[in-house]
Order: structure tokens, then sequence, then C-alpha cells
């Protein structure tokens, strides 16, 4: 299966952990690598060549660091633009039907913030709802999110770690061994890949 | 009194200077200001002029024949096609209506015999088209309903004119007089009917086949020459050549000249034509209406005041029962149709011709036609006063409003966005505007350039932007902005300067060369002012950025955050530059601002940081929580 990294962060300049995750992707076999803020720093998105890239892809990844519990402008933009009703929802909105879903995430926060009892009030993946159901909407199946806790804090080991996991990830969807079923069973796809390590 | 051409140049002149404003002022409109004018020099007030007056309307008629063919070059054949229904419904009935009408009552009321009847109703069922439309056109209401179907039944009865001419001598019953009259001399005279007709239809196919295919390049060789008086000789050569060309064949010169000016409404030349035939056309008609003023008989007039007093009357009422008539048949708004046919009920400048040609072939006396003709005269001086009388008492009274939607119905080609200078730098501008669907109106001083652009579909007219009229007629009083984008910088400061004396409603983007004609126009107030290279120069520094492997949306912010500051800086230094004028000089300054610029680019807000992304601050405030947490158990997976 082939897979679409949609990759959104206007001032990489000044980042460390999403610097570090999406380097060597562009080169992955089966992984078509979009940089979206440098393919349009003005942000002209041009939609038909968006749609063209989804459709021939099977999995769609938006990778972002998430800022204000949304994504940056440029993604949400994307969103609006190429998300057409009759192309990707509505009645005779059928080119995203049954492909997968899933954000790839930094949060600066830690994991133990994002509960409803903590610092942020909510689960990550209750933040992540309009996400989640514009995929739903879009006959897509949204995947658990694949989240980097603690990017304002983490080290250079623990980046490495993510960054591994993720690739794990990638792979699986490249050979098809991925499981989606069992995917779902998780809050995080970082603990489905945990597993599959395990077993 | 005695004189040259001199004096009587000056007589003439003298009192339209005099009298028009004067009118203008008191609110008569300046055809009544010419009117009075002509009454006053005449032979029976001052008496600067004598009997010559008639002479004078004679030439002074060519002042139609021009109007004529400036309403042409206003109609797109495809706007006439449009007015079919007015021209040939509204005006034929209007001329057969009213020719029996008034040939009836004629017929009951005097002595006169049925021909002789007849023959005055189709001469006073025309109404004047000199009057009628430049009242209009000053009024503002040429292009509103009343002001197209009035143009429409005039331009019925140029064409009406011809047959009435054809039928006048079957009507003779007296001697025919003298002929010497100058519309029966043509050279088709002695040929059968056949070969008249022919040669009628070659003459008006010449006239089309020529406007289209030939005049362009004539122009464009023409105004290649950049000699401007040779265009302006040009084209008055043309309309004189379709006047002496249609007199030969025996048709209305006026409707030659209409004809060849709709036939040119295309033409790229347009504008250019419409400017330099406007001055003739004004003076002429002008003079045209002085003469008429002047020609008035008030000896006439006082002896048979009692006659003459009727039959103004009379015309007057009939022609405007029969018009607002018809004009309701024809579904006309009651305001329209008040002014409608308020102004077309009196006698023409045609009727003169009629009357006198009536003479020579015998249809009628010279006592029948004096009276007829002082009281055509006056009811063409009294219709300004009527359209007034209308305006200000009957219409505000008895008349509807007619709806904004009517308004805006009106024929108009006007584009909302005038672009002088539509050369690599204009066009840009312009097919940007065309790729958002606003088209705009186009001038370009380079002929080769208005002829390659034309050739792409644009609407580029050639001409001087910085003449005032050329921009009056392109629709700058009615335009919301111009753009200003002339690769001269001489020639856009005129074109700045002229617009703010002259439209000042209207907007102005101007493109600028040097930095001392950016300051100039900073101070002009404009609604925008453009340095020609900067933006460009600005992409390139970006794309160099981005080579040396910059991000390009942190490019893009510093480029827009960048030109702001620089735009800033320069609205500082230009104010500043009154003080320091004379220490600096001119060629130094360049330097020493770009100087200034670069130090300041250093501690200002053109390098700021987009803190908004930065997270060091909250890296440090949070740090204690993210150490809490650490602390407190695995950062990541629980259920791991």
């Amino acid at each position: 299966m082939k897979t679409l990294i949609l990759f959104a962060h206007p001032a990489l300049h000044k980042s460390r952990v999403n610097k570090h995750i999406i380097e060597g992707l562009p080169a992955l076999e089966c992984v078509t690598f979009r940089d979206l803020y440098e393919e349009y720093p003005e942000f002209d998105i041009d939609v038909k060549c968006e749609q063209e890239m989804v459709e021939q892809h099977d999995i769609i990844i938006f990778q972002f660091p998430l800022f204000w519990y949304s994504t940056p402008a440029l993604l949400k933009e994307w969103q609006d633009l190429v998300l057409e009703h009759g192309w990707a929802f509505g009645s005779s909105g059928n080119a995203l039907k049954d492909k997968l879903f899933m954000c790839s995430i930094t949060a600066g926060g830690p994991r133990k913030a994002y509960t409803e009892k903590d610092f942020h009030q909510h689960t990550l993946n209750q933040l992540l709802s309009p996400l989640r159901q514009t995929a739903t909407l879009c006959k897509m199946i949204p995947l658990p999110p694949f989240v980097v806790f603690g990017a304002h804090g983490i080290q250079l080991p623990d980046i490495t770690e993510h960054k591994s996991e993720l690739l794990r990830l990638l792979e699986s969807f490249r050979t098809g061994s991925f499981d989606p079923d069992r995917a779902l069973e998780h809050e995080y796809m970082n603990d489905y890949v945990a597993q599959l390590k395990k077993s | 009194m005695e004189g040259g051409f001199l004096y009587q140049a000056f007589v003439y002149l003298a009192a339209a200077v005099v009298a028009v404003p004067v009118a203008k002022k008191v609110g008569l409109g300046s055809v009544l200001g010419y009117l009075i004018a002509g009454i006053l020099i005449g032979p029976f007030v001052f008496e600067f002029i004598g009997e010559e007056g008639q002479d004078v309307m004679h030439f002074a008629e060519f002042g139609v024949v021009m109007m004529l063919f400036l309403v042409g070059l206003e109609l797109q054949p495809s706007i006439l096609w449009k007015l079919r229904v007015p021209i040939l419904g509204l005006g034929g009935v209007q001329v057969l209506a009213t020719a029996v009408v008034i040939g009836g009552i004629t017929l009951l009321a005097t002595s006169l015999n049925w021909q002789t009847s007849l023959a005055i109703g189709l001469s006073l069922a025309l109404s004047s088209t000199a009057i009628v439309l430049q009242t209009l056109n000053e009024k503002g209401q040429l292009k509103s309903e009343a002001g197209q179907n009035a143009f429409s039944v005039l331009l019925m009865q140029d064409i009406a004119v011809i047959p009435i001419l054809a039928v006048f001598p079957l009507l003779a019953t007296n001697e025919a007089g003298t002929d010497d009259g100058h519309a029966s001399h043509t050279i088709i005279e002695g040929l059968p009917i056949a070969a008249q007709t022919a040669i009628i239809i070659g003459v008006i196919v010449a006239i089309i086949l020529a406007g289209r295919y030939l005049l362009s390049h004539v122009f464009r060789l023409i105004a290649a020459t950049q000699l401007r008086e040779l265009f302006t000789a040009a084209a008055l050569l043309l309309v004189i050549g379709v006047t002496l060309l249609m007199t030969m064949v025996g048709l209305s010169p006026a409707l030659g000249t209409f004809l060849a000016g709709v036939v040119l409404a295309q033409s790229e030349y347009r504008h250019e034509l419409e400017t330099d035939i406007e001055p003739f056309k004004g003076l002429l008609l002008g003079l045209f209406f002085i003469a008429v003023g002047a020609s008035i008989d008030f000896n006439l007039i006082v002896q048979k005041s009692l006659l003459i007093t009727y039959i103004v009357l009379g015309l007057i009422l009939v022609k405007f029962l029969i018009l607002a008539t018809i004009g309701r048949v024809f579904g006309m708004k009651t305001d329209s149709n008040l002014l409608f046919s308020f102004g077309l009920a009196q006698g023409g400048e045609f009727a003169f011709v009629l009357f006198s040609f009536a003479l020579q072939n015998g249809v009628m006396t010279s006592e029948t036609t004096n009276p007829i003709i002082a009281a055509v005269a006056v009811s063409m001086a009294l219709t300004p006063l009527l359209m007034l009388l209308n305006e200000k008492l009957i219409q505000p009274n008895f008349g509807t409003k007619e709806s904004v939607e009517r308004e805006a119905d009106a024929i108009d080609e006007t584009n909302e966005v005038i672009i002088a200078g539509f050369g690599r730098y204009g066009s840009v501008i312009g097919r940007f505007l065309q790729a958002n669907g606003k088209s705009a109106t186009y001038l370009d001083i380079d002929p080769n350039n208005v002829d390659l652009l034309r050739k792409y579909g644009f609407r580029v007219f050639y001409g001087d932007a910085s003449r005032v009229d050329l921009l009056h007629a392109a629709g700058a009083h009615e335009a919301k902005l111009l753009i200003v984008s002339v690769d001269n910088t001489e020639k856009s400061v005129e074109i700045v300067a002229n617009a703010k004396k002259h439209f000042p409603h209207l907007k102005v983007i101007v493109r600028t060369k040097t930095w001392a004609d950016y300051y100039e126009m900073l101070e002009e107030d404009l609604e925008g002012v453009y340095r020609e290279f900067s933006d460009g120069a600005l992409r390139m520094g970006a794309q160099a950025l981005s080579v040396l492997g910059l991000r390009k949306y942190r490019i893009q912010r510093s480029l827009k955050k960048f030109r702001k500051h620089d735009e800033k800086l320069l609205a500082e230094l230009a104010e500043s530059r009154h003080e320091q004028r004379n220490l600096i000089n001119r060629a130094k300054r360049g330097i020493e601002e770009i100087e200034l610029m670069i130090k300041d680019d250093l501690v200002s807000e053109a390098s700021d940081k987009d803190l908004g992304w930065d997270t060091d601050t909250i890296k440090r405030e949070f740090a204690p929580m993210f150490k809490e947490y650490e602390e407190g158990g695995n950062l990541r997976s629980e259920s791991e």
C-alpha cells in the first residue's frame, strides 16, 4: 500500500523534534512526502494537484506539530480547499472512500497532561475529534494518532526511539502487514506499534 | 455692420463666450444660451450680423453631421441592432402619424390644397436633431430610455428625409422655382431608378467595408507619424469626405457619417476620433444655434403675431400629443415619456431645407413658407425652455421616478477601470483584472502596441492619456479607478495631475520609476503608489534565500515584512526630504538613503523573529511541570 505524508510546519528552522522525525521520510519506498509550507509558501494550494496526489495513495498521514489543539494554518487551509464536496464527501464524493487516515503529531506537553483531570482537561483524542470526524465524513477509516508527547522537553534518544516506531509503522503499511482492526483497539498508534515489536 | 471673416468670427465667438456661461449659470443650458446669443447679435436687436446669418446656418449644419458621426462612434453595431424596434416602430409611426395629422389639420383649417398640406405635414413631422441631442447630452440623458428612444426617432427622421425629398416634386402644384437648390444636384440624377439604387447601395457598402478593413490601417499609419494635427486632419477629412460622397448620391450626409461612425465604433481609434472631432462639432453646433437665433424674423413675427402663435402652439401641441401617445403604446414610463415627448415636440432644421426645396419645386409659395419657417425657428428656441419646464415643474409633480434597475439598464459600455499605458507593465495588470472578470478601458500611445494587443482581443485604444478630453472620452467621469502604468515619468505626472483636477472622484494608482517620482506621488495622496521594480527585486532576493536553503514560508513572511518596513521608511524619508532638500545634493541623496535604510533594517521589525512559533519561553516556564511528570512516572505509554 502507498502512503502519502502531508507535512506542515511553518517554522521548521525552530523545530527540533519534527526536523528529526521527517528526516529521511522522502526517500522511503512507497511513501510520498509533501512538505506543504515549502510547496505553498504563499498558501496558493493547487487543489487539483493535491486531489490527484491523494487519489494515488491508500493511506493519508497528516504530520504536524499540535498548535492550539489543531493543525498549523496551511494544513487547515489544505482541508478547506482540497476536501471538496462531490469529491471528498457527499453522495458522489467517494475519492477517499476506505482509505486509511492518521495524524502523526508532536505535542509540547507530556502524555499525562492530556487527560480530563489534568492540564489540558481533555484527552488528545477528544481534542482531535474534528479531524477524526472530517475523515469519517470523507468515508475514510480514521486510525488512532501517532503522537510524540513532551516535545518541549524531549531528549534525542527518545526522539530517535519515536522515529524508529514511526518507520516500523510505515513499513507495515508498505508490506500490508498492518492490521487496522487491531490498531483501532488502541488509544494511540504508538501502543499498537509497541505491541508489534513484542510479538 | 461691415466686416471681414475675423470680425464675424469675433462677433460669434464673443456672443457665445458671453451668453453661454450666463445661460448655464442660470440653469438654461448651453443650447438656449447660443440661441439667445444669436437673437442678441441678430438683425433685430444689436444688428451685429445681418442676413448673412442664413449662410452661416448652412455652413454650421455641418455641426449636425459631425454630431451624428460622434453618436455613431458611441454605438456598436450590436447596440444599433437592438434599437431596431424603436427606430422602425417608434420612429416610423411618429413620422407618418405626425405628417398625416398636421397635413389634415392644415387642409381643414386653411385654404391650402391637399398636396401643399401633405408637404407641410411631412416637413413639420421632423424634429431638431441638433437641439434634442445636444440638450439630452448636456443633461446626461442620452443613454437613458427617453434618450435612446428620442435618438431612435431622430435617426428614423433622418432616413425619412430621403423619400420625402423624392416625393416633393410629385406634390408640385405651382410653377417650379429656379432650380438651384443644393439638394437637387446629384451626379446620379439622370440615371434610371435601378441604377440609382445600385449606386446608393454600392456607396453604403463601400463606406462599411472601408470603415471595417481599410481605415484602421490608414489611421495607424497616420498615428505612427506622431503628429497630432495630422490625425485631426484625417478625422476631419473622413467626415467631410463622407459628407461629399453622400451629397453626390443624394443621401443625407448626417446619415452617412452616422453610418461611418457606427462602423468605426469598434475601431481602436474610436476614442481618438471622438476627441478630435468633438471640439469642431461643439463649435459648429454652437454656431448653428446662434444662426438659428439670428434668423428668427421678428419683423414677420410682429406682423403676423397671431398666425405664428397659432402655428407654434399647434405644432408643439400636436407633436407632443402624438409623441406621448406613441410613447405610451411602446410602453415607456411616464417620466421617460414626458422627457421624450417634450424633447421632440418642435420643428427641425430639416424643415428649413425641405421648405426651400418645396419652394424650388413649386410645392408651396413663400407666403405659405415664411410664417411656418419663423414658427419652426421659434419652436426650436422654445424646446430647451419646454424641457426645462418639464424637468422643474411637470416631472416632479406628475412623473413617476424611474426605478433604479432601469437606470442600470441604460446602454453604457464604460468600464470601472481605465488603464493608461498598456505595454509590458500595464498589460500584466490588465490581464490580471480580466482574469478576475473585471474588464478595463485601455489607453496606449504606441499604435503598434495597440494593434498587437487588439489581435489578442484586448480593447485597447490609441491615444495620449494625459489629455483631459481623451480621459473623458474613455469614461473617466464615470469610472472608479485610473491605473497609470505608462513608462514615461513626465506623462504619468501629467496624467495624475489632470485626473485629480478634472475627475476628483477618480481613485488613482500609479507606477513610478525613480525615488524622486515616488516621493512626489506619495504627496499627491493617491490610492496607491508603486515603484516598478521593488517587487521584482524582492522576489529575486526571496529566491536567493531559498537557494541558500531557507524555508520558503519563512522567506515569504520575511519578504512581506520587509516590504512593509521599506515602504514605511520611504514614506518617512519623503516627509523629511523637504527639510533636507537644500542640504544634500540630489545624486548623493540616493546613496545616503540606502545607507540609512540598511542601518534601520538591522534594528527594525523587518527582522522580527515570529515569536509565536518560538518555544523557548514556553519551555522555560513549563520546565518544572515537565520535570514533575517525568519524575512521577513514565512519559510514554502507561499500558506498556
